[in-house]
């Protein structure tokens, strides 16, 4: 049933993802929980792959692909075993720099969006105090305007990425005499003066930073105000339903990787002579479990399609967060105790996807506040609108072919940069595939009337221009070829866009990756 | 939010299908909940407006209808406040014809399907017997090969409508032993030798619910549908669309109870405010929609995969599962919101509450299910 949500571009790019979370992220996850901190080049490294900016504009270096594209993104992090790494990308990506694009000048964009996008900068969203968490209206940091300035005081709290991070994009009172009605949102660098950190101790996620951050005095150029004066809060609710779709993606995958996991440790650990997976209470708990997460999946999918339609689903993004969140606590106690003592061990991951799934409940809203919301929708036939901004969601066209608008615009841009022909292109790749990793495979790149043919089958990559029999041939423009040749345009987003057509083994096209690096 | 699988002709559909069971069907609920079955001629004008032929051949006065149509039938026969009455009028069509239109014989669609669509003849599936419920390849009804017809002897128990009905489509044994010795056939009602008598139930009390004895019941050879000894793969096949049935069911049911229930804490005050105003309810509201919300659209998923062919056994099992113990919870939660009233016949809740009750047992019980998805996902 998957397929009504996911081509095939779609699984391409999930095992691209996945090849790299294997490669970079999954060894050194045990050493950044130790570290509680993960560093500052693996921001980068997912940035020069393109997966922080998946739904934003080519134009500030995103890759501008179908918000199915974010889905797979989020179960795939959430899947690494560490419920403290998927929050600190999850922040970067839906949490915080979303408000950078929807409501931020050009200004803002170019100074930050393009940094968050590119990994150069971590970003954070600082919105609870040690006064107000949920309660969004109460907070009590102010921002008082003084000339071309804000100077911002008051505290913070619970701010993932907040100790190492770049970016704060803050909640502040610009009238500290009105609720939510007095609330702006401005990006303030982290490491601007005034404004210091502490870090805080948790029961799990510990590869996360979270932050008390103190501002004390901090000034703040007006122009770092996004979008208007006194409209954060409905910028925040707005924010907010994306928030839940993420925390609920979290939930339903986080808890489909922990019953693989243990469905692996059942098959191989024996009890009274036989493997414990034949114990029928267990096999009925392993029925029940992943019939209720099967059911969360695909609520989560609908309510994604809404939200990718461009619905303004408040009720159904609560419903989604209260039941993926709850729903990962019972399935990650569950598990635990599929693994008997070896749960309570840290040599296996049941211990630490135990305790990261403790908090699911409480951030981005609590399971409380979900049902607050739910209630005055059903019950009062309370209704939200949307607030005012520039959309950022692109519907999925249905042809699974994705063309940004912005194409012939990079087009154009690409042939002023490049005067690469043909035989410069051909020798370029000639150069780069005879010194890679042999291929294994024939690959075959058409431009068209030309082509540039890659025979890795005999222990080196031989290149040609023949027209040979291969076993993935790749359409692409020369231009957009040339472009990826030099760095200017990523494989994945130029797959992604539709610019790049793969026919044939795509596990091949897969590695013309490994060719560009 | 519907919209993906509804189109404006569904609603259509479903709006008309709504005023003709206000007028002919709402009404009677309580004389037959009281009366403990429902009068053929009900069952007549669901036919005579062509209920009983969606999705069937149009040869045979059928609708070759898409799977939504029979959904909408199934979720608004399920708001009219008598799980029984719903299961009861939908059986006939979803159970004993559904098995005609698949595998019966020309003669069979003539004589059974065709005035089974029209409703001038009612049908009833027959599978359960006394000492085999959900272990189905243990049935020992048997049908003893004559030369010219086949010789019945056994019986079959908890049959939806097995006093009143014109035929069976009955599970019998033409092999001494296991799934591989089971067969379909048509056993019609007015053969010398059937004895039925009507079962004392918890809840589904509008509902017909049968034991009956076969006395050497003398059934004619080309009564056997499909062909022999494969009748418990046509079980099988039917198993798919009896569950997402059965589950649409109860999430219907669950929406018509959660909104009585709303209704109801809306206009009831304790302490001087109104019950609905109260946190703790209102967030086990909160709580019960979200689930509603979420079987919902999982369920629909799946009814749109199986119009698709696409193999959808495991998924069937877990929606039935999920569903029907989610309208026990949700029954037994809303009955809560109405107090002592919820427990009296007078208010609608205490019939909610025990016609849910067969949910989690009737068409596969929760265990089964839960034995279904585990050897798909362990092996």
């Amino acid at each position: 049933m998957k397929n009504y949500y996911f081509n095939e571009e779609h699984e391409l790019f999930r095992q691209g993802l996945r090849d790299f979370l294997n490669k970079e992220v999954v060894p050194n996850i045990e050493k950044w929980e130790e570290e509680q901190r993960i560093p500052k080049e693996i921001f980068k490294k997912f940035g020069d792959m393109g997966y922080l900016g998946l739904n934003y504009p080519e134009k500030y270096g995103g890759i501008d692909a179908d918000f199915f594209y974010a889905v797979v993104f989020t179960e795939e992090i959430s899947k690494v075993f560490s419920g403290g790494f998927m929050a600190a990308f999850a922040v970067q990506q839906f949490m915080s720099s979303p408000y950078l694009m929807k409501h931020g000048s050009d200004f803002l964009k170019e100074k930050y969006l393009t940094k968050a996008i590119s990994g150069d900068a971590i970003c954070s969203i600082a919105i609870s105090e040690p006064n107000a968490g949920s309660d969004v209206a109460n907070i009590r940091t102010t921002a008082v305007r003084e000339g071309n300035y804000y100077i911002v005081n008051g505290s913070k709290t619970f701010i993932t990425s907040g100790v190492y991070g770049d970016v704060l994009v803050t909640v502040v009172k610009t009238k500290p005499e009105e609720g939510f009605n007095g609330i702006s949102l401005l990006v303030i660098d982290r490491d601007a003066e005034g404004v210091s950190a502490t870090k805080l101790k948790k029961l799990g996620w510990h590869a996360s930073d979270t932050a008390e951050l103190s501002f004390d005095n901090v000034k703040v150029p007006v122009e770092n105000l996004l979008g208007e004066e006194n409209h954060g809060f409905f910028y925040l609710m707005d924010g907010l339903q994306l928030e839940r779709l993420v925390g609920a993606i979290g939930g339903y995958a986080g808890s489909e990787a922990a019953l693989d996991y243990s469905l692996q440790y059942m098959s191989e650990r024996e009890a009274f002579g036989r493997p414990i997976n034949k114990f029928q209470v267990l096999r009925h708990r392993v029925a029940q479990m992943s019939s209720e997460i099967e059911s969360i999946k695909y609520f989560v999918y609908h309510c994604c399609r809404l939200h990718a339609d461009g619905e303004y689903v408040v009720k159904e993004c609560s419903m989604a967060k209260l039941l993926g969140t709850e729903l990962s606590d019972k399935v990650m106690y569950q598990c635990l105790q599929f693994f008997g003592g070896y749960g309570y061990m840290e040599e296996y991951k049941m211990a630490r996807m135990f305790r990261d799934s403790r908090i699911g409940t409480i951030g981005g809203g609590t399971s409380e506040i979900m049902r607050e919301i739910i209630a005055k929708m059903v019950i009062d036939d309370k209704s939200y609108q949307k607030s005012t901004n520039t959309p950022i969601i692109k519907t999925k066209p249905t042809n699974g072919s994705m063309n940004g608008s912005s194409t012939t615009k990079n087009n154009t841009n690409n042939q002023i940069n490049t005067t690469m022909s043909y035989e410069s292109t051909f020798n370029t790749m000639k150069e780069k595939a005879e010194s890679a990793q042999p291929l294994g495979s024939v690959l075959k790149l058409n431009f068209g009337e030309n082509r540039i043919v890659i025979d890795g089958t005999n222990g080196s990559n031989q290149v040609s221009g023949e027209d040979i029999d291969a076993n993935c041939t790749v359409d692409v423009s020369l231009d957009d070829f040339t472009s990826m040749l030099n760095g200017d345009l990523n494989p994945m987003g130029a797959f992604m866009s539709g610019k790049m057509k793969v026919k044939g083994d795509t596990g091949v096209a897969l590695k013309l990756q490994t060719l560009f690096s | 939010m519907n919209n993906y699988y509804f189109t404006s002709e569904h609603q259509l559909f479903r709006k008309s299908l709504r005023d003709f069971l206000n007028r002919e069907i709402v009404p009677h609920i309580d004389q037959w909940e009281e009366e403990g079955e429902i009068p053929k001629s009900a069952f007549k004008k669901l036919g005579d407006m062509g209920y009983y032929g969606l999705g069937f051949e149009e040869s045979y006065g059928g609708m070759s209808t898409d799977i939504f149509y029979t959904m909408i039938l199934v979720e608004e026969l399920n708001k009219c406040n008598s799980a029984g009455t719903a299961a009861s009028l939908l059986s006939h069509s979803t159970l004993a014809l559904e098995h005609l239109s698949k595998n019966g014989s020309e003669f069979l669609k003539k004589n059974y399907l065709k005035p089974g669509i029209s409703a001038d003849l009612i049908g009833c599936l027959a599978i359960s017997e006394p000492q085999a419920g959900s272990d189905v390849s243990n049935i020992q009804t048997k049908a003893e090969d004559n030369g010219d017809h086949y010789m019945i002897n056994g019986s079959k128990t908890f049959i939806t409508n097995g006093v009143k009905c014109d035929f069976y489509v009955a599970a019998v044994r033409t092999e001494e032993k296991g799934y591989d010795g089971i067969s379909m056939m048509v056993i019609d009602r007015s053969d010398s030798g059937i004895k039925t008598s009507a079962l004392k139930k918890l809840g589904w009390h509008a509902s017909e619910t049968a034991e009956i004895s076969f006395d050497n019941v003398r059934v004619p050879k080309e009564n056997l549908i499909g062909e022999i000894n494969k009748g418990f793969y046509y079980i099988m096949e039917k198993f798919e669309l009896e569950r997402l049935i059965l589950s649409t069911g109860a999430l219907a049911s669950a929406e018509y109870a959660l909104e009585y229930g709303l209704q109801y804490l809306s206009e009831r005050k304790a302490f001087n405010r109104s019950l609905n105003t109260f946190q703790e309810l209102r967030h086990r509201v909160a709580q019960l929609s979200a689930e509603l919300a979420c079987l919902k659209a999982f369920n629909y998923q799946i009814c749109d995969a199986l119009q698709r062919k696409e193999n959808v056994t495991k998924e069937c099992a877990m929606s039935k599962l999920l569903c029907t113990e989610f309208m026990d919870k949700l029954s037994y939660q809303v009955l809560q919101f109405l107090g002592g009233y919820g427990y009296m016949e007078e208010y609608k809740a205490a019939r909610i509450f025990r016609d849910s009750r067969i949910g989690t047992i009737g068409g596969g019980t929760s265990e089964i299910m839960r034995e279904i998805i585990a050897k798909s996902i362990i092996g």
